[in-house]
């Protein structure tokens, strides 16, 4: 039999009390100060309830959060399993929108993060530029030709990065020598495409090419006098015994040529560097100096059209030596090397911070 | 024109470089590679230079340095040599003159 506990006093103003046991059901409720809005909520419970037993009403409302009720023991395991559930309920709906929250919040930080990618790529490209074309009278046409640059090479990108797709869909779907030729050509002729495009830009300002910063950091790392080593374009496999001969003369010659120029820089280095700090260090006007050094600086342009003349050259004796199947290969692996090393540089500027130490 | 081709066909393998040409040093490190000493005239400092850099230029150059010569006949510049020499026609060319100490 149900026997009333102390904290239910069937009077109206007791009727506060029972709020707290009610918990369960209406937690939402409980911030609702407005005792009134309890009330009533509490008194449609009651109605509702008693609409569904009369009988047992009284009691469920007693037993509902009172675990010491001795009320009649199936009724009592009804309603804590019910209790239950709606508690678990709740706190899969309070899971559910902390997920949400935190989906939220990730998603914000990677648009914050592309756009920060974004500012200071351009940053990058841009201050390449500025950086390069403050130097007196050249500012003008330097700018424009650094801009038209920086534009074409985007393009060139995208264009290379059809061609890569292109070239795999290709060699995978077995199309014949003479599609595939086609493609092979283009492919060439795309770098030929920006070897004039550099040339061009060389002309505006040398430094921007030789430095490389209109090329991702990780391309950069493997720079040689402003692009990739033509040596670079000699790693295939597989090769007939001819072609393993052609090849090992191609390689050799290439190196002998890479290192000539190489010394040719460095004896550049040297002559710049020694024409700057040269004449006496205690008068002010440096200007005899700087001025020598800017003429013997124009050497730097021929060295740039000179390396990718190497490029161009390494590029048509390999489609000489090579099958156009090999040939196809071995531009898509060039292609997707490189295609690779701006995902890695990408990927490395948006690595998480690394925690400072204490 | 005579001094250039006069000069040329001195010397096996002749190199026309002015004196602060890194490009015509890099050249003449390429020869050594390859067992070839070449024989450089600096035009810079010729008193005739003028007349000597037209003439190049006349030849087929399009830059007046460096300009090789192998056996008396003009090669070209460095383009040609860099050519040349990774069709692997160049060895074959300077063959009779390497000279391996």
């Amino acid at each position: 039999m149900n026997s009333p506990t102390p904290q239910f006093v069937p009077s109206r103003l007791g009727i506060y009390e029972p709020i707290h046991q009610i918990g369960i059901w209406g937690e939402n409720f409980k911030s609702n100060g407005n005792p009134n809005t309890s009330t009533s909520v509490i008194v449609e419970v009651d109605n509702k309830l008693e609409n569904e037993s009369e009988t047992t009403s009284h009691e469920m409302l007693t037993a509902s959060n009172n675990y010491e009720q001795e009320a009649s023991k199936p009724i009592d395991k009804i309603q804590r399993r019910l209790a239950q559930n709606r508690e678990a309920a709740r706190k899969s709906r309070l899971r559910k929108k902390a997920y949400v929250q935190q989906l939220e919040n990730s998603r914000l930080k990677l648009i914050q993060l592309e756009q920060e990618l974004q500012r200071a790529r351009q940053q990058g490209l841009y201050m390449g530029g500025v950086l390069e074309g403050s130097h007196i009278g050249f500012s003008g046409t330097v700018n424009s030709g650094i801009a038209a640059f920086e534009m074409e090479y985007g393009r060139w990108v995208d264009v290379q990065h059809r061609q890569i797709c292109e070239l795999r869909t290709a060699l995978n779907a077995h199309i014949s020598d003479i599609e595939l030729r086609i493609l092979v050509e283009s492919g060439i002729g795309h770098y030929f495409e920006l070897f004039r495009m550099k040339s061009t830009v060389a002309k505006a300002d040398v430094f921007y090419v030789i430095s490389g910063v209109w090329k991702t950091s990780a391309e950069r790392f493997f720079s040689w006098i402003g692009g990739f080593r033509p040596s670079e374009l000699l790693k295939l496999d597989p090769l007939t015994e001819q072609q393993i001969l052609e090849v090992c003369n191609l390689k050799q010659s290439c190196q002998q040529a890479e290192d000539a120029l190489s010394q040719g820089m460095e004896k550049l280095q040297e002559t710049v560097s020694s024409t700057v700090a040269g004449g006496p260090v205690d008068e002010v006007s440096y200007i005899p100096q700087v001025a020598t050094a800017m003429e013997k600086l124009e050497a730097l342009v021929s060295f740039v059209n000179q390396a990718d003349h190497l490029r161009q050259e390494t590029l048509q004796q390999m489609s000489r030596i090579l099958t156009t199947r090999q040939a196809a290969r071995g531009l898509l692996a060039l292609g997707e090397y490189f295609h690779r090393l701006r995902a890695l540089s990408t990927l490395w500027a948006t690595r998480p911070p690394e925690p400072s130490l204490p | 024109m005579d001094k250039v081709m006069r000069l040329a066909s001195e010397k096996d393998v002749v190199v026309f470089s002015k004196s602060s040409c890194c490009l015509c040093y890099a050249i003449t490190i390429l020869f050594q590679e390859l067992g070839v000493t070449s024989t450089v005239h600096e035009i810079d400092q010729d008193p005739e230079g003028r007349e000597m850099e037209k003439t190049l230029v006349r030849l087929g150059c399009n830059a007046p340095v460096p300009a090789i010569f192998v056996g008396g006949r003009l090669v070209g510049s460095t383009n040609e040599v860099m050519s040349l020499h990774l069709s692997g026609g160049l060895i074959p060319m300077l063959k009779p003159y390497q000279t391996w100490c």
